[in-house]
């Protein structure tokens, strides 16, 4: 008895790393500590009402940003452990195949649950506000969105103790990612949790498009919106048409790996190629959005401070559009080198460089904007500014990759490695973090400070030439991407170094940013106005955080920037406020199933993670059984009285 | 679609909301359109793998050994009768004087329909698998029970959808809540019916010829 529970532990638990040992350990310590606050300040009644089941899209907001910073530091201690391994020739500081965990869970972390729940708190915290709406489309699929966003990331970040982590890549392409080849539970862990999150990013798309075309306040017209809300509106169409393709492309493979099926395995006429079209259809659109939120934030940023309205609106609507079309016919660039012809990569080639175009038309109109503008550099435009250039190499090094017969050389070399965090780093990290600080007043009601802002933004930036420009030269000079080690005499050794050093440049950057954060709660100057910054969109109307029903009254719209419109009717001479006139404001109730149904949907998860169906059974059945009560619910809503409305305005000094 | 969502939600305030107030009913049509266009999408993407592993049999069946016409035949017959009788339920819905037992019967007699199309494809599997032709003997095998069985389980959530809302319409009658979700189960039902109907022809018809 006490033998087989000894080898089922050693096969449930990660053993024999020192590292992981200590993951154990602080896990284990921040959980109680967690459990002991929260009881010690009886704040469980509090976390239960107030976040866990909330369907008030600003909290989602929130929870999504603070999971994605926690995500970010994760993915981040993931690369700086690789860079570690790496800096020196014949390194060991980490094991072979824990190499390979750490890269697979740094690409897939950083780029699902860092990149896209960081765009989703954007998503979340911004549109509703800025379109005049009171909530979106459905505020309780909202709440189901996140948390199967939360539990998917929490499935896969258990795998570093549990099971073992996924090593096959970020991409996890087949053969490689097939039970023959990989019999672990960690591919198993990739594959469900992804897959989890997947469902609430799609149901997030659904919800935001259907938020913005159809609950904007009355008189903006879609050529009135904000240039983010657009952004989002891309980015949604993108999402509608991209996520199923992953989603079957992912289920496939845990067909294979679960009931022996033969989609892409060697034999049995299984087709590797199949899972790598399908992946990178999903995939390639995926760059866009992320990035294309990020373009939103730009735009406002740009034009706030500026003192601009942007330039070439119509452009940058059309320029978003476009790209969330073409975006479409450039998967097959991701593998130029694996045989499908001159004719099939000279399409793909030219569709690859002609998605430039657009996204430069872009960058003239910030430029444009930012000329002859009064500009504050303020740190989300500080952040706005040294994108430009960033992006600019990255863009350029992106052409160079596209030509299809030069992609033989670079292929899978670390020219390919510094290109595209160029572009995600320089164009979507950077985004975020002009977004952060942007709408950080708006979340939370208080202005970040700007000194340690500035400390974090030298380190992130000098930090990023100096860990990526030397990894050009080096894929020029032979080095392979997920290497593990290299030897003495290949000329790559200084070159790692100062990459290795440059990551941690930025490491430290993460760390002010981390500063600031816990500066920002204890002495953040507090924002009384709504408007730090005097803003142009409509959520700089509202008291800063929002009241939980956003807007008291629904404003009228004239127009493009329709804050600043007002602002500047107010400041007309004859201006006569008018008498605001509240009435019930109609909101949804909260509720916990979102929650439990995303438990059961974890349940399910590790389950078939280790093949266990009886437990993939009952979290299955859990599942059906909460979305069939939500079905049986009726009472939904309520409404907000009036004079709850006034006390809280009154509170807000807007009345 | 207009005629489904012209009542106002079921409040009791009697004041109009008109200003800054969405039908949520209308929204959430518009939202089930939309998530059926992702859902038409997961099944093009399973559609275009089939047909590149269609001919993938390795040695082993073909469509045209294993393929039982009566029996796919008879499920298509089914399954379309079965989307008429959806549609007789959604038009009593409709109707200025429906009854709330035509449209529950006409449901029943979907449902039971629903059932029989489930019940012969489960029969055709196992029938199969006994035979040796499971999902792990060929890619063509392993794309035939996924496209099949994808569609097969969404009918199955259907039939268990359909009930619940069986109960819920026959506990509170027309509401504007209740004549949304009956409109978007019926919308459901026919989509399943015109993705059988590919499945029909490129999956079934074009095996056997």
């Amino acid at each position: 008895m006490l033998e087989s529970i000894k080898t089922f532990a050693s096969h449930f638990f990660v053993t024999g790393d020192p590292m992981i040992y200590g993951a154990d350990a602080s896990i284990v310590l921040v959980t109680v500590a967690i459990l002991f606050v929260l009881t010690y300040f009886k704040k469980w009644r509090w976390l239960w009402d107030e976040w866990l089941t909330t369907v008030d899209h600003k909290k989602i907001g929130i929870m999504y940003a603070l999971a994605a910073i926690l995500m970010l530091f994760r993915g981040g201690v993931d690369a700086l452990l690789m860079r570690t391994q790496l800096a020196f020739p014949n390194m060991h500081f980490l094991q072979a195949e824990h190499y390979n965990q750490i890269f697979t869970t740094h690409g897939t972390i950083m780029i699902l649950f860092m990149a896209m729940p960081l765009m989703f708190a954007f998503f979340n915290i911004v549109v509703p506000l800025q379109i005049g709406a009171r909530d979106v489309a459905y505020p309780y699929l909202n709440a189901v969105s996140f948390w199967l966003f939360f539990f998917g990331a929490m499935l896969l970040n258990l795998s570093f103790v549990i099971g073992g982590s996924p090593d096959a890549g970020w991409v996890s392409y087949p053969p490689l990612s097939e039970l023959a080849f990989d019999k672990g539970p960690g591919e198993n862990f990739y594959l469900l949790s992804i897959s989890i999150s997947g469902i609430g990013s799609l149901a997030t798309g659904i919800n935001f498009m259907v938020t913005i075309l159809k609950m904007r306040a009355p008189g903006m017209k879609l050529m009135d919106m904000p240039l983010f809300t657009w952004s989002i509106l891309a980015t949604c169409i993108i999402i509608i048409f991209a996520f199923p393709v992953l989603t079957i492309a992912l289920a496939l493979l845990f067909i294979d790996r679960l009931a022996g099926a033969h989609f892409f395995t060697m034999l049995h006429g299984g087709n590797p190629m199949m899972f790598i079209n399908l992946f990178w259809m999903w995939g390639h659109p995926e760059v866009y959005i992320v990035v294309l939120p990020a373009f939103g934030i730009y735009s406002e940023v740009v034009s706030t401070f500026a003192k601009k309205r942007i330039f070439g609106y119509k452009s940058m609507v059309a320029s978003m559009m476009l790209i969330s079309i073409i975006s479409y016919f450039t998967w097959t660039h991701h593998f130029f080198t694996m045989g499908s012809g001159a004719d099939v990569n000279t399409f793909f080639a030219i569709s690859t460089m002609a998605i430039g175009v657009p996204t430069g038309v872009k960058v003239f109109n910030w430029l444009f904007t930012m000329y002859r503008g009064r500009i504050r550099l303020t740190l989300p435009m500080l952040w706005t500014i040294a994108f430009v250039p960033c992006f600019a190499i990255g863009g350029a090094t992106g052409v160079m990759l596209a030509v299809a017969p030069a992609d033989y050389q670079y292929h899978n070399s670390y020219f390919l490695i510094a290109h595209f965090h160029q572009v995600l780093i320089g164009g979507v990290v950077f985004g975020y973090f002009a977004g952060l600080y942007y709408w950080w007043p708006k979340m939370f009601g208080h202005v970040l400070n700007e000194k340690l802002g500035r400390w974090s933004f030298w380190f992130w930036n000098i930090g990023f030439y100096v860990c990526f420009m030397p990894q050009y030269a080096l894929g020029f000079m032979g080095m392979t991407r997920r290497l593990y080690t290299y030897p003495h005499g290949l000329g790559w050794s200084s070159l790692n170094l100062v990459s290795t050093i440059g990551a941690f440049m930025m490491g430290i950057g993460f760390l002010f940013q981390g500063a600031q954060i816990l500066h920002g709660i204890k002495f953040g100057k507090r924002d009384t106005t709504g408007d730090p910054w005097d803003g142009r969109t409509l959520e700089w109307s509202l008291p800063s955080p929002a009241p939980h029903y956003n807007f008291a009254t629904i404003p009228q719209i004239k127009g493009r920037d329709a804050w600043w419109t007002m602002k500047e009717e107010m400041k007309q001479p004859g201006y006569k406020k008018e008498p605001v006139h509240i009435e019930p404001i109609h909101m949804p109730k909260s509720s916990g199933r979102p929650f439990i149904m995303s438990v059961f949907f974890f349940i399910a998860g590790f389950g078939l993670t280790f093949d266990w169906i009886w437990m993939g059974v009952i979290g299955a059945i859990g599942v059906g059984i909460t979305l069939l009560a939500r079905s049986f619910e009726y009472d939904t809503d309520y409404y907000v009285p009036v004079d709850e409305i006034e006390r809280t305005e009154a509170a807000l000094g807007r009345l | 679609m207009a005629e489904v969502i012209s009542q106002p939600v079921g409040h009791q305030h009697g004041h109009d909301h008109a200003h800054g107030h969405v039908d949520q009913e209308s929204l959430k049509i518009l939202g089930f359109w939309i998530f059926l266009v992702t859902d038409c999408l997961l099944f093009g993407t399973l559609f275009a793998t089939f047909i590149v592993l269609r001919t993938h049999t390795d040695g082993g069946p073909t469509g045209k050994e294993i393929f039982d016409i009566p029996t796919f035949i008879a499920e298509t017959f089914i399954l379309l009768t079965s989307s008429f009788t959806s549609g007789l339920a959604t038009l009593e819905m409709r109707k200025n004087n429906g009854s709330v037992q035509r449209l529950i019967g006409w449901l029943i007699v979907t449902w039971i329909l629903g059932a029989a199309f489930v019940g012969l494809e489960i029969k055709e599997f196992t029938h199969l698998a006994l035979d040796g032709a499971t999902i792990s003997r060929s890619a063509f095998l392993s794309g035939f029970f996924t496209l099949v069985g994808t569609h097969g389980l969404h009918v199955s959530v259907g039939l268990i959808w359909m009930l619940a809302l069986m109960i819920q319409v026959g506990r509170y009658g027309f509401t504007a809540v209740t004549k949304r979700k009956i409109y978007i189960v019926g919308l459901y039902w026919h989509f399943l019916d015109a993705v059988w109907i590919f499945l029909f022809t490129v999956v079934y018809l074009i095996g056997v010829m």
